[in-house]
């Protein structure tokens, strides 16, 4: 059993996201709460950007939901730069305590699964959970200078600059009708893939194991849900997604998103989309959670994918080690 | 899962992704790295009978010259953010030629200026030439020699 049950129902009261350029251009930019013109938000480097983004998520996702920064009891959050540094400094900046995670892309997550099963066993009342990335950190770190000419192979996903954020309350504190019900925490799973320009295909398995282990364990089906929403696996890795659910025997085409497919207006360099923690942070603090505040969508299964590799470990040759957790949220 | 039944596995899906990824487009980058290649070798020859036209330099002064020409190009439109631009659609037609090098020098110097002028700059300007230059030389040496015994 990789499920937890949440029987206490801890809510999600209120969320808070921002959206890089790029990004406002796509489906986001309607509905994040704030869209950047300027890709440095008026930082001096791009890290203190990633930064300034993510505690502006966190400031507004607490401001959403009509509280102060007095009442949080906990932040959780991580990102993608080395020593998660984004989240550890945006945390300097509040006065509450902080629990770093790291889960590469699947940080959103995780960090809801642990504010979940915190809040459900009484430990906390309020936990802020949220993550972001920027396009420009990441890809000084993971791979080239960003004005050196070289050309992104047709497999490449683009970065995404946003963060996004919510606050997960207890029941009794909030009337918010958005419930998380369940998580179900991911193995890792590695299928071999080496090419670091291909995260969509490394990832896909995971994101297909924890979907089919989550239905197992809850003994639902995929039709329960009227979204399945996984990060960042992109035009390609959603695919090759739905095919190997559906080789173990789950038909998710019908009703299967993913934030990486969704998040841009494919006109440059994105080629399968988009990626990066801020990916599914992003657009399911943003657009899914509006979604369901509206009651166009009332149970969602948010598993965000996350590829576990350093720049150490794809330079000696290992391939790509892959996990994706899955949070369930339902209207009630 | 094991041994070779894993690699077997491993194997059947990275053929099976591969079915599915879609193809790099080497003919169309092939074009483009001759288009652009050619038009900077051109470009060059320009700069060449420029310098031995007007200022009536010869042999290897005229060589350094228009190298030097070719490379503060390369490097002002690397600072100007236009270079990336050209890179991404000319397959490797701009990275091969002198201009491509000052673009691997110029932009982790730009990209890595946040960490200090010692450490950042100065340290990370040759994290992408580096392995120019050991191999450049490597192989230039390893040619010298089989022509010293020719």
């Amino acid at each position: 059993m990789n499920t937890i049950f949440f029987h206490h129902q801890p809510r999600l009261v209120a969320t808070g996201s921002i959206a890089g350029p790029k990004e406002s251009e796509g489906i986001v930019g309607n509905f994040a709460d704030k869209t950047l013109k300027d890709d440095t938000f008026g930082e001096s480097t791009y890290e203190k950007a990633e930064c300034k983004m993510l505690t502006f998520a966190v400031r507004k996702a607490i401001e959403n939901a009509g509280l102060t920064e007095r009442d949080i009891d906990l932040f959780v959050s991580g990102d993608l730069l080395n020593q998660i540094i984004s989240a550890s400094f945006t945390a300097r900046d509040f006065d509450f305590p902080f629990l770093g995670v790291y889960s590469a892309c699947s940080t959103m997550s995780e960090s809801f699964a642990l504010a979940g099963a915190m809040i459900d066993a009484g430990y906390f009342k309020r936990i802020v959970a949220a993550t972001g990335s920027h396009f420009s950190s990441a890809e000084r770190q993971y791979r080239y200078p960003l004005e050196l000419g070289c050309t992104r192979p047709p497999q490449a996903q683009w970065t995404v600059t946003g963060a996004g954020g919510a606050v997960i309350a207890a029941k009794e504190t909030t009337s918010s009708p958005i419930a998380l019900t369940s998580a179900t925490f991911g193995r890792v799973v590695d299928y071999g893939i080496t090419d670091v320009n291909n995260m969509g295909a490394a990832m896909a398995p995971a994101a297909s194991d924890t979907v089919v282990k989550h239905l197992q364990d809850t003994g639902k089906k995929a039709s329960d849900y009227d979204l399945i929403v996984t990060g960042d696996l992109g035009a390609l890795g959603s695919r090759l997604m739905k095919d190997l659910t559906w080789e173990k025997g789950v038909d998710i085409q019908n009703n299967h998103v993913d934030c990486g497919e969704i998040v841009y207006n494919v006109i440059e360099d994105e080629f399968q989309g988009g990626s990066g923690a801020g990916c599914s942070a992003l657009v399911f603090n943003s657009y899914i959670v509006e979604k369901m505040r509206r009651g166009e969508l009332n149970r969602v299964l948010f598993v965000a994918t996350g590829a576990l590799l350093s720049t150490v470990s794809s330079g000696q040759g290992e391939s790509i080690p892959c996990i994706a957790h899955a949070v369930s949220f339902e209207r009630v | 899962m094991t041994g070779r039944n894993r690699e077997n596995y491993n194997k059947n899906y990275i053929d099976y992704v591969n079915s599915f990824s879609p193809p790099t487009k080497h003919f169309k980058n092939c074009l483009h790295a001759f288009g652009v290649g050619g038009l900077i070798c051109m470009l060059g020859q320009f700069f060449r009978f420029f310098l031995e036209n007007v200022f009536s330099l010869s042999g290897d002064e005229l060589a350094a010259g228009t190298s030097i020409l070719l490379i503060f190009l390369g490097t002002l439109l690397t600072g100007l953010g236009v270079y990336d631009r050209i890179g991404r659609h000319a397959g490797a037609g701009s990275i091969v030629p002198i201009t491509g090098f000052a673009n691997s020098v110029c932009s982790p110097a730009m990209e890595f200026k946040t960490e200090g002028l010692v450490y950042g700059l100065a340290a990370k300007m040759f994290v992408v030439a580096g392995p120019i230059i050991v191999y450049g030389v490597l192989a230039g040496t390893l040619v010298g020699l089989i022509y010293l015994f020719l």
